[in-house]
């Protein structure tokens, strides 16, 4: 497993055009046109980011954004409270997937 | 940890910077045309901080004495300086600062100096306000962060209290105030292992929080990367980030910032008159070299411009990213 997921990988990134380079490009493109500053500031998208990054258990993204949270003089209490939203986010996602649960209870109960 | 130590790690890891630079610039790092006198008056300091490349602090002894503030008087006049940068430790603690900066002002040159304004507070020392307003000096002060917690930790425990103290102080004075021509510039350097965001983003934060939670203003603000050396060089091995962070330096490497790198226009002279790259180099030792006069007693300006720089992999500090100087970041992103 540990081979996996090595921190160094995280410098590959930048190459995973390698093939298919067309795609890769667009990619790279799409990628810095919606993580720099917009109507939203690069400091709300890099807290977007890093609850994301959170949420999808990707220690690339979180040792990204927990830098770039920092550099961009994020404290760390605004960063823990984007991840709180992150997490609240995944158990309203999961609770609200309960209701197909439900559904299904009342439909099958006698 | 000595000079020499500090050395062997640092070139321990990465080409070697000159080599990088020859390979992607196809040329020697040389100076160009230097307008920049660095002067560093003393060593000696109130504080210890935790980043300081200087080491400085209140067991320093190492003073320029007047002798040599005279030769870097007679430097600063040539018509080639057009800054004049002061810096320490705390400058203020040089007991011939105040007859420096007069007898500077007269010179009608840019004259800087790089104070932690905490020494302002001590009431042997808040007469500088004075002495620097009147020579209209400008004042870049250093300020990590706009929260006290992450301040005091880099620059030790009341730092920052006192720091917005007499920042109101000094805009009272007029200083860091728009149509003043006083100026206050603030320097940015991160509280931890890893590397300044541009400058412009940062400077709006500060100015926002520095306004709406203390009502204090400046002029500028300067992000400057903590160069792996001295103290900081010590945290990041004890900490283990240092392979992480000297790593990161190269990867960021810029060669846009090759060309505008702070020490191809400028020196440093030591508290000994001996003259340095900048004040970085200073700090490990590292003399300019290759046959360049190195003492402000036979300065010689033709011969330092155009100088080989004398580097080591430290360098990479002011080349990553948006590159980094004493006057903040140095080009655009790569």
């Amino acid at each position: 497993m540990a081979d996996y997921y090595e921190k160094k990988d995280l410098e590959d990134f930048a190459n995973i055009g390698e093939y298919a380079k067309d795609q890769g490009e667009k990619f790279f493109q799409y990628y810095g046109s919606s993580t720099s500053q917009g109507n939203l500031s690069e400091r709300e998208k890099s807290l977007i980011a890093l609850a994301v990054a959170t949420t999808q258990n990707c220690p690339y993204c979180i040792d990204a954004y927990t830098n770039k949270c920092l550099s961009i003089g994020l404290t760390s209490d605004e960063m823990m409270e984007a991840v709180h939203v992150g997490a609240a986010m995944m158990a309203g996602v999961t609770l609200a997937h309960s209701t197909q649960m439900r559904k299904i209870i009342k439909k099958k109960e006698l | 940890m000595d000079t020499q130590e500090q050395l062997s790690v640092i070139n321990g890891i990465g080409r070697p910077f000159a080599e990088r630079v020859k390979e992607e610039k196809n040329a020697l790092f040389v100076a160009d045309r230097i307008n920049t006198l660095q002067i560093n008056v003393s060593r000696l300091c109130n504080l210890s901080c935790r980043h300081c490349h200087v080491q400085a602090g209140p067991d320093r002894k190492e003073i320029m004495p007047i002798d040599i503030l005279k030769k870097c008087l007679e430097t600063a006049a040539l018509p080639e300086i057009e800054v004049i940068d002061i810096t320490g430790g705390a400058p203020e603690m040089n007991p011939y600062l105040e007859w420096f900066i007069s007898a500077a002002a007269k010179l009608k040159k840019r004259l800087m100096v790089r104070s932690n304004l905490v020494i302002l507070a001590d009431e042997r020392y808040s007469r500088f306000m004075d002495v620097y307003q009147s020579g209209r000096v400008e004042i870049v002060t250093s300020l990590p962060a706009y929260e006290h917690e992450k301040s005091d930790k880099q620059r030790g425990k009341g730092t920052f209290g006192k720091t917005v103290e007499i920042i109101k102080e000094l805009n009272k004075r007029g200083y860091g105030l728009e149509g003043t021509g006083l100026i206050l510039d603030i320097v940015h350097n991160p509280v931890g292992a890893y590397m300044p965001a541009q400058q412009d983003v940062i400077e709006h934060e500060y100015r926002k929080k520095l306004k709406e939670g203390h009502g204090i203003f400046f002029s500028s603000l300067f992000t400057i990367t903590n160069m792996p050396i001295g103290r900081y060089l010590d945290f990041l091995l004890s900490s283990g980030n240092f392979e992480d962070y000297m790593s990161e330096l190269i990867k960021s490497f810029n060669k846009s910032a090759v060309d505008s790198a702070m020490c191809r226009f400028m020196v440093s002279i030591g508290w000994d008159g001996t003259i340095y790259d900048c004040d970085f180099n200073q700090m490990l030792g590292l003399r300019v070299d290759h046959g360049t006069p190195d003492n402000i007693r036979n300065f010689d300006i033709k011969k330092l411009n155009g100088r080989i720089i004398t580097t080591a992999n430290h360098c990479y500090g002011c080349t990553a990213g948006s590159g980094s100087s004493c006057q903040g970041a140095t080009a655009e992103n790569a």
